[in-house]
Order: C-alpha cells, then sequence, then structure tokens
C-alpha cells in the first residue's frame, strides 16, 4: 500500500524539490533528508518507504540536475504520479529505473493521504481509500526495458554484453 | 520528405536519411559539456560500472562553473574529483580556474559549438547552443555518464513550433524581453518536449549574444531544444571563434516543414518586461510592476553575462550611483578582460557596483550574492522559482540587463528607457 502525498500545484521544479544548497554534494542520503524541502519542510517527516508524490503538471520542471530524482528514490518514495512531467526530469527517472506515472486527467481521484494499490503492469491505480480504479498508460517498451534493467547504464552494459 | 532543422540534424546524427517527429532515435554525439554539479555523480557511475574511458577526450569540453571557485569544502571536493577524471582521461578542452567560465558563453565563445552538431550538456541551459543552428539539450547525470561513455544517447525526435519574431525591437527592448513575453504567452509548459525555432526580421538584426539569450531560454518553457537558423551573422560569429574544425555543415528547415504551431509576434510593440516570482512565464510589461522596491541586482549568468550585456549595463550607470546591492558576475575570463579594457570595470566601481570572478554563483542560489528571507532581487538571470537565488521567501524578478541596471539605480524596478 502507498500513502498519496498531494501537492495540486502545477510547475513544482527540481529548485523546490531539492535546493541549489544541497548541490555541493550527490550523497543520497543526504539529499533525500531535505527532499522537498522548499516546497514542504515536514514531508520528510511524513513520508515513508513506499509512499506516493501526487502532483498536477510540469512536474521537475528547471534544472537538469538528477539529485531532484535521487533525493526523491532516496527517501523510499515507491513513485510519483503527476500530470505531466518536464522533460529532463522523466527522462532522468527512467534512467534511474524509476517508474513514474503521468496521470494527465484523473488525477483528481487521489487526495491526500489515500492509500493507493499500484500495478505497474496493468497500469492500474487502486484507491483503496474511495474504491475507485484508476486506469494510466504504461510507458513505452523501450523506457520498461531500461526501468526493468535497473536504470540507463545497466541497460546499456546489458546491450553489450547480450 | 520535408523537415526542419531539428528533424534534419537528428537525422544526421542518427545515420539517417530522413526522420520525423515522435520517432526514437540513437543519435552519435559531437560535443558533451561537463560542469562541476552534474559531471562528478557520473563519474562515479561510470566507476561503479567499471567504465574509465571516455568516448573521445576532444569530444568532452570540461569547465567547474556552477560554485568555482570553490565555495565550501564539499564543492571543493567536487571541483577535485572533476580535476583528477579530466586529467586522467586527458580531456583536451578542460578549462581550469583562471579560465574557466559559465559553460555556456564559454563553449561558444572558446569555439567549441559549430552548425549541424548534435550537442549535449549536463545542464538544463545547453538548449543555448542552438542559436547556432545545432541541436543541443540538457540532460542530467546518468545520461552524461552514458554520453560521455559511448558518444550516443537516444532521443524522441520533437515536434517543432515555429516562432516568427516580426518587426525591430524599438530602443530599451532588448532579446531578453522578447523571450520572457514569449513564454510569458505560451506558459513555462508551452512547449513542453518540443523543439523551439526562432525566425524573422527582428531576430536577423540580433547580435549573436542577443540571440543566445533567447535559446537560452528554451527550457523555460519546457523544450527539448532551441533553435536558430544559420545567417551572415552566424557565420560571422563563428569566422571569429571557431579555431580548429572550422568546417561544419548548414542544415535549414524546409519551406514546407511540418510545425506544430506557428506564434507570431511584434517585437516594435514590446515593453521591457518583467517575470514577477515565481515563474519564468509571469512576465509583464515595466508598467504594471514599476516602483516595485528591491533589495539587490544581479547582472550575469549564461543567459545575461556576456560582454555586449556588460556594456548595456554600464551604459546606464555612468555617471550614477547604485541605490542597492549590485553584482555584476563576467560568464568568462575572456568577457571579464574584455570589461576590464574597455573601462567597464571603472564605471562599475564609481557606480558603486561589486564585479565578481566568472561563475554561475547566485544565479542558482549557490554563493557571491545569496538573499535573505523576504529579500527582493532583480536579476538578468533565467530562473526566478522560489528558493532560487536563496532563502524560501525571497524573490528574484527576471529582466533586461538594462531594465536590472536602471532598477539597481533607483533602487526599484524601473524603466530603463528613461536613461537612454
Amino acid at each position: 500500500m502507498s500513502k498519496a502525498h498531494v501537492y495540486k500545484r502545477d510547475h513544482i521544479n527540481t529548485d523546490e524539490i531539492i535546493p541549489a544548497r544541497y548541490l555541493n554534494t550527490d550523497d543520497r542520503a543526504e539529499l533525500a533528508r531535505h527532499c522537498l524541502e522548499d516546497l514542504d519542510k515536514d514531508f520528510v517527516k511524513k513520508v515513508k518507504k513506499g509512499d506516493c508524490i501526487v502532483a498536477g503538471e510540469d512536474f521537475g520542471c528547471g534544472s537538469s540536475r538528477e539529485h531532484a530524482v535521487w533525493a526523491i528514490c532516496g527517501v523510499g518514495v515507491q513513485t510519483v504520479i503527476a500530470k505531466t512531467f518536464a522533460r529532463i526530469f522523466y527522462r532522468n527517472a527512467i534512467d534511474n529505473g524509476f517508474y513514474v506515472i503521468e496521470l494527465p486527467k484523473q488525477i483528481d481521484k487521489i487526495s491526500d493521504g489515500d492509500e493507493l494499490a499500484i500495478d505497474f503492469k496493468a497500469g492500474l491505480i487502486k484507491n483503496e481509500t474511495t474504491g475507485i480504479d484508476i486506469k494510466f498508460a504504461p510507458l513505452p517498451d523501450f523506457a520498461l526495458e531500461i526501468i526493468n534493467d535497473g536504470g540507463l547504464l545497466e541497460h546499456i552494459k546489458k546491450g553489450a554484453t547480450d | 520528405m520535408s523537415m526542419t532543422i531539428t528533424e534534419k540534424i537528428l537525422a544526421k546524427a542518427a545515420g539517417k536519411k530522413t526522420i520525423k517527429a515522435g520517432e526514437l532515435v540513437n543519435a552519435n554525439i559531437d560535443i558533451v559539456m561537463c560542469h562541476d554539479v552534474t559531471t562528478p555523480p557520473a563519474i562515479s557511475m561510470l566507476a561503479k560500472h567499471g567504465i574509465d574511458k571516455v568516448f573521445d577526450p576532444e569530444k568532452i569540453i570540461v569547465t567547474p562553473d556552477h560554485f568555482q571557485p570553490a565555495k565550501d569544502i564539499k564543492s571543493a571536493e567536487l571541483h577535485k574529483r572533476l580535476d583528477e577524471w579530466a586529467k586522467r582521461q586527458n580531456i583536451k578542452h578542460y578549462y581550469k580556474l583562471g579560465r574557466a567560465g559559465v559553460c555556456h558563453a564559454l563553449l561558444p565563445e572558446q569555439g567549441h559549438i559549430r552548425p549541424g552538431d548534435c550537442i549535449v550538456g549536463g545542464d538544463s541551459h545547453t538548449c543555448t547552443y542552438g542559436a547556432f543552428a545545432a541541436f543541443s539539450t540538457g540532460i542530467g547525470s546518468t545520461d552524461l555518464a552514458a554520453a560521455i561513455a559511448t558518444g550516443q544517447l537516444w532521443f524522441k525526435v520533437p515536434a517543432s513550433i515555429k516562432f516568427v519574431l516580426n518587426g525591430s525591437l524599438p530602443k530599451g527592448i532588448y532579446s531578453k524581453d522578447v523571450i520572457i513575453a514569449v513564454i510569458t504567452r505560451i506558459g513555462v509548459d508551452g512547449a513542453l518536449y518540443k523543439a523551439m525555432e526562432f525566425t524573422g526580421p527582428a531576430l536577423a538584426k540580433m547580435s549573436m549574444e542577443a540571440r543566445m539569450t533567447i535559446t537560452n531560454m528554451a527550457i523555460e518553457a519546457g523544450a527539448k531544444n532551441g533553435v536558430i537558423g544559420f545567417d551572415d551573422v552566424t557565420k560571422q560569429y563563428l569566422d571569429e571563434h571557431l579555431k580548429e574544425k572550422t568546417d561544419y555543415t548548414v542544415y535549414e528547415s524546409d519551406k514546407d516543414a511540418e510545425y506544430e504551431s506557428v506564434e507570431e509576434f511584434d517585437c516594435s510593440k514590446l515593453e521591457p518586461m518583467v517575470a514577477l516570482p515565481h515563474l519564468p512565464g509571469n512576465g509583464v510589461p515595466i508598467g504594471q510592476c514599476a516602483g516595485k522596491v528591491m533589495d539587490q541586482a544581479y547582472i550575469g549568468s549564461c543567459t545575461n553575462g556576456r560582454i555586449e550585456d556588460l556594456r548595456i549595463a554600464a551604459e546606464i550607470f555612468k555617471g550614477k550611483k547604485v541605490a542597492i546591492r549590485t553584482i555584476v558576475v563576467p560568464a568568462t575570463p575572456v568577457i571579464w578582460k574584455q570589461a576590464m579594457d574597455e573601462g567597464l570595470f571603472d564605471i562599475f566601481y564609481a557606480a558603486g557596483c561589486v564585479v565578481s570572478a566568472p561563475t554561475c554563483g547566485a544565479c542558482l542560489g549557490g554563493f557571491m550574492g545569496i538573499l535573505a528571507q523576504g529579500e527582493k532581487c532583480v536579476s538578468t538571470t533565467n530562473r526566478n522559482f522560489v528558493g532560487r537565488m536563496g532563502h524560501p521567501k525571497s524573490e528574484v524578478y527576471l529582466a533586461s540587463p538594462a531594465t536590472t541596471a536602471a532598477s539597481a539605480v533607483e533602487g526599484k524596478l524601473t524603466d530603463p528607457r528613461k536613461y537612454m
């Protein structure tokens, strides 16, 4: 089960996800301690392993800093569900083997604190709190291959030895 | 089949005759830009995977810029990792402190950007180089590691939106005002995943410096790349800056190339623009925000830290004093020296500004001008997100170098045309 932390705003950017004052390190545990700090300073206290972040349009816009993905993965977030994603963040997520869900229309069916069961293969989010099933379009095959291999570098390495 | 310039360059990079938007391609990379924040993690990833080689030490350009000179122990460690790796890999173009500069100003200036090239960099503003009729996009550290090791990356070919900049810029209006107006019209995700192709008579009259300000901010509309076709202005800049490899291939969009949409702008009617907190798309004409009291002015960055920008600011500062803290950051050592030789430093000093070493510095809230709680900064930079230049409750107002300089003089947002 995955608890939803809902931030309805659009354009939640990489400066809010991991402020530049922490970019002097790429230590993922340290980055995780500051995840979403400038958006919600209590997020790291509330979040538990396996939870998910739910947001509006253009999540992760701004900088190319992969530190944003590392911070989110680092606190144990299972996935980010957003109406749309900024392209570099989206690519960074896939490169890290981190499955993010694009949900352009039905995001309002998830409220803060809802418990979700997510079936990535089937493309289905079961909202256990409301009883509503939400379908999503699974990632395209090439992205799934990268994720299933554990990330882009693992994928490249596998390709080289196959 | 007709293609856009973006499609043609990606087709060439992928070794294909034709491609179309939406297609996935594996592209050969001509130039990889590496800096001090995103490259050290990429180096660690490569080490973790047992890869201690680069695809071509002549095609990887390295410059520390974000936190240089090192601002603290941790950033010094990043620089150390970058330095050891660059030396071990015999990176040919490694710009160390003294020659290092803000990457997107440095690479074109040092002749590393050529038309027709497929360029990636571990920085979102890598889209800047599209001003030279190249395909150029920003990537994260994992992609960077892959590009460094293999010289290849996969891309989904973006659809293009054409922006026609009509008319001519009135006095006191600059390319920064144009791009803020463009982003304000289409929104900060108005070009998400797309190529922004700029054209038109107003653009034709702009210098390469001014054009780079426009492609630099394509990412602020969510774009994958910004691109401008080749012309005599491009050629002249390249004639003056290319050093080793002086040959290049010019690609241009076919007349009947397919665009997702075409946006027309009448630049003759533009006012000086200010992007209010906290999005680059929150642009308003100066008339709607003049008088807002500021605490700091910042002139620099990959958006507006080039010599032309410093000249514009100096022209306004001449014979005047600034009313607020004003930080001037020449983007590269060459620009720094040029500004000194031209006497601009004397003007900045007399006006009460401070001139810093080339660095990204406070643009991203790194150092050299961080804002306290509640402070407001008028800035020539590219982003005004929450906490971008310091405290989460500080505010950044994006503007041209002219508007920023005029606002520094009055201590409040000011129409620069009164000083021209």
